[in-house]
This record gives C-alpha cells, sequence and structure tokens, in this order.
C-alpha cells in the first residue's frame, strides 16, 4: 500500500458568482512535504490555503486531509457535505499563519499562545503555559510573553502567530504570505523561525509566497498558479532554474526583475 | 407663596422613597436591555437563519411607543394567562424596549471587529461560543460604553412611563402628592431636579468608565 497523501484536492473548484477563482484543483501533498505555492495577484493561490483551513466553502470536489475527507464525510457509502462537528474534528490537524498575523490584540502572547489548547484541547492551564513557553522560546520570544501584540514589532507578533498555530500541535501549517505585511528588515527572523521549524517538526507545510529565494532553498515542491489552474510544477531547482512553460518564465521575469 | 419650605421637607422622605423604586426599576430594566441586547445580537450572527427574525422583532419593537409595550404587557398578557404586577410588567416592557436598541449598539460592535479576528479563531478550531466569550466580546464592548451608557440614562428618564400603570415610582408618586394637597409645584419640581441630578452623576459614570477601558486599551 502506498502511504496516504496528507493532503489531497480532489477535482476542487471554486466560484465566487460567475468568477472562476480555482478550476478543478488536483494537488497532492505528502506527509512532511514542504511545498510553495508561487503565482501572480488573483491566480487563487491564496484561496488554496483558505479552503484547506475551511475559511472558504468549496462548490466543487472533495478535500481529503490525512485519508479523511475534510469538506465532506461518509455516510451510508456516500459522502455528503459535512456537518460543523465533523469540520472541528478534521481540521484541528491544520494550523495557519496569516499575512496580518491576527493575534488578538487584547491578550498578552502568553495568552494568544494558550487560549486554543485550553478552551478546544482542554490542557490545564500550568500544561498550556509550559508549552507555550517552549514554543515562544522556540520562536525567541520568551523575554516577551507578557506583551501585548501592540508593543511588538510585526516580526515579533508574527513570531507569537506561529508558535500560536504551533501551540495546537498540527500536522499541517498553512504560511498565507505570512512575510509581505513586514518590513524588509523583519522578513528574516520569521523567515528563520520557519526554517527551523521545518527541520524540527514533522509538519506538512504549504506556503504562499512572494519570496522567491525562500521557496527555492526551503521547499520539496513549487506549485505555480495561474488563472485557477496549477500551471507548472516541479522541485525548485526545475521550476526555477528550467521553467517550462512561457507564462512561469513570464512570471519568474517579471519578479525576479522587480527584486 | 409660589414654593412652600414646610411643604417640600415634609413630602421629600415620601420621594425618596420613590425614586428608590425608580432606581431600581432603571437597574433591573437595563440589566434585561443589556443582556437580552447581547443574546440577540449573538444569536443573530451564530445562527444565521434566525437574522430575518431577528431583524424583524428588534424593528416591530423599536418602531412602536414603550407606553403602549408597557400596556400590552400589563393588560395583555394576562389574557393569555400571564399575569404581572405592575412593577414587573412595566420593568420587563422596559428593558425588552431597550434590549431592541441595545442589540443593534452591540451590532456594530461586533461588525467592528477586523475579520482576521474570526479567521484566527477558526483556525486556531475555537467554538463559536468560545469565540463570541473570549475573543469578540471583549473586543467589542468598550469601544460600545458610551452608546450603552447613553440607552442608560435615556432608559432611567423614561421610568415615569410606568406611573401609568400605577407603579409607585416618582412620578406617581408627585401625582398623588398633588392630587391630595393640589400642590403640583413641590412634588413635580422636586422630581425634575432628581431626574437632572442622577442623569448628570450617571453620565459622569459613564465618563469615568469610558476613561478606564480605553486606558486599559492603550496598552
Amino acid at each position: 500500500m502506498t502511504e496516504q497523501p496528507m493532503v489531497r484536492f480532489d477535482n476542487v473548484s471554486k466560484r465566487y458568482g460567475s468568477l472562476t477563482v480555482l478550476d478543478g484543483l488536483n494537488l497532492e501533498i505528502a506527509r512532511g512535504e514542504k511545498v510553495s505555492v508561487i503565482g501572480p495577484s488573483g491566480s487563487g493561490k491564496t484561496t488554496v490555503l483558505r479552503m484547506l483551513m475551511t475559511l472558504e466553502t468549496i462548490n466543487d470536489g472533495v478535500i481529503w486531509v490525512d485519508g479523511e475527507p475534510l469538506t465532506h464525510m461518509q455516510q451510508s457509502g456516500k459522502l455528503v457535505p459535512a456537518n460543523l462537528a465533523h469540520i472541528r474534528r478534521i481540521r484541528a490537524k491544520i494550523g495557519m499563519v496569516f499575512q496580518s498575523f491576527n493575534l488578538f490584540p487584547h491578550m498578552t502572547a502568553m495568552a494568544n499562545c494558550i487560549e486554543a489548547p485550553m478552551t478546544v484541547l482542554g490542557m490545564k492551564r500550568a500544561d498550556a503555559e509550559a508549552r507555550a513557553a517552549e514554543l515562544l522560546d522556540m520562536v525567541g520570544l520568551s523575554q516577551k510573553k507578557d506583551h501585548y501584540p501592540s508593543q511588538l514589532s510585526g516580526g515579533q507578533q508574527q513570531r507569537v502567530a506561529i508558535a500560536r498555530a504551533l501551540a495546537m500541535r498540527p500536522k499541517i501549517m498553512l504560511f498565507d504570505e505570512v512575510t509581505s505585511a513586514l518590513d524588509p528588515e523583519l522578513v528574516g527572523e520569521v523567515l528563520q523561525v520557519i526554517r527551523q521549524i521545518g527541520r524540527e517538526h514533522d509538519l506538512t507545510m504549504l506556503m504562499v509566497t512572494h519570496q522567491m529565494g525562500f521557496a527555492k532553498e526551503f521547499s520539496d515542491r513549487v506549485c505555480f498558479f495561474y488563472q485557477g489552474k496549477i500551471c507548472e510544477q516541479g522541485p525548485p531547482s526545475e521550476l526555477f532554474g528550467a521553467p517550462k512553460n512561457e507564462r512561469t518564465r513570464q512570471f519568474l521575469h517579471a519578479v525576479l526583475e522587480a527584486g | 407663596m409660589i414654593w412652600d419650605w414646610n411643604f417640600t421637607l415634609q413630602i421629600l422622605p415620601v420621594l425618596a422613597r420613590a425614586a428608590v423604586v425608580s432606581v431600581e426599576a432603571t437597574l433591573l430594566g437595563f440589566v434585561i436591555a443589556a443582556t437580552l441586547g447581547l443574546v440577540l445580537a449573538v444569536i443573530r450572527i451564530a445562527v444565521p437563519w434566525t437574522a430575518w427574525t431577528i431583524s424583524v422583532l428588534v424593528e416591530l419593537i423599536r418602531s412602536t411607543p414603550l407606553l403602549i409595550q408597557i400596556f400590552f404587557i400589563y393588560f395583555v398578557f394576562p389574557k393569555f394567562g400571564l399575569v404581572l404586577d405592575a412593577f414587573t410588567a412595566g420593568v420587563l416592557a422596559i428593558g425588552i424596549h431597550y434590549a431592541a436598541y441595545c442589540s443593534e449598539v452591540y451590532r456594530a460592535g461586533f461588525d467592528n471587529i477586523h475579520r482576521g479576528q474570526w479567521e484566527a479563531s477558526i483556525a486556531l478550531n475555537l467554538s463559536s461560543w468560545t469565540t463570541f466569550r473570549d475573543i469578540i466580546i471583549p473586543q467589542a464592548i468598550p469601544p460600545i460604553v458610551p452608546a450603552l451608557g447613553n440607552y442608560l440614562v435615556a432608559l432611567f428618564k423614561e421610568t415615569p412611563l410606568l406611573s401609568a400603570i400605577a407603579v409607585l415610582e416618582l412620578m406617581q408618586t408627585a401625582k398623588i402628592i398633588g392630587s391630595e394637597t393640589f400642590r403640583y409645584t413641590e412634588p413635580i419640581t422636586l422630581v425634575g431636579l432628581f431626574f437632572l441630578a442622577m442623569s448628570l452623576v450617571s453620565a459622569a459614570l459613564i465618563r469615568t468608565l469610558e476613561r478606564l477601558l480605553n486606558r486599559r486599551n492603550a496598552r
């Protein structure tokens, strides 16, 4: 038996009215695989992450996570749209980091990191705090645990957001343009943390990014999205080194031109 | 003489007792309004299919006079087997009336919460109950405290309507004193002064609370 993929998009489509954002997407991500998604804005790349996090509903197809359907559930041998209880059970395996951090502004860094472990996983405060302290230490913010988001720089906030997501022990981590809202000098510290958790945790990672250098160095595979479809995909060395598709070449040329 | 100080001193204790009733009606009414308003606003978002029903209900309550609602609860509800004493019926009517207004205030508060807060809550798999309790409500309330405070003062100033169903609050008591002694100047003036004083005090308290909340949020 071949191993189940961690994530599988099975002919998934997403439409807003007459606008088709994703058109019959088929994509498999293996356990532990690091996949970067690149493409021009409006190509549907962020929608892929948002659908997987169940922030968007899908119009067609099925999304599978760790061998089980996410958007659907089995009922007398058939797949029917999932109810909330099923969705919550499956999406517990997924964590997400956002472009705009989305920390809870009325809570300290520590409180941000223990909220979900305590209320969702039912962890005791002491245990949740111990785990959060470890994670905040890992992202280099043990000194800032009692600070509120407004007292932290963008890069620090994003690192808290990463710790907060990891505190739920996800199997899959989604990164949605996590450095796009940062000042250039703060990008490095966030990428460094992502690099580290990629090494130290057995995580499947899917990231939408504009950092071509990082995508090239970090990912096992890069997918280039164009107009709601995967236009080209492959190992970074091939996709960046010798893109086969004309659209890919144009896009990479334009991005690298801009620096 | 237009103003009789002896008479004033004589009726003051009676009016003071009535003032307690007015304040009680205000506080109880506002507790109902603030709580029920919050519940309505939360259900409206958490259970989408109720949104239409709730908005019709809120519109209905806001678009009819409070006095009619007081009469309705006191005189019509008994026909359906729900008999309430005048004070309870009055407080309930005031509470429900202002709950309709408060629910709109809460709704505006919720609408102001950035979409990212809801999305982060989903990504962390929080239940909708936890999302409201720990994430949305604590952020939504501080900015709407002034608006809720305004409704508290407005509600307080409408408690004389309870005199219409003979609740012995300030206005009713003043009317009774007037009809027994044929002197209206003192009791009505005192009632007016009392409302003025209490409204000013409440407004000052709300401003203080607002400052405290702002300071906490300015961290």
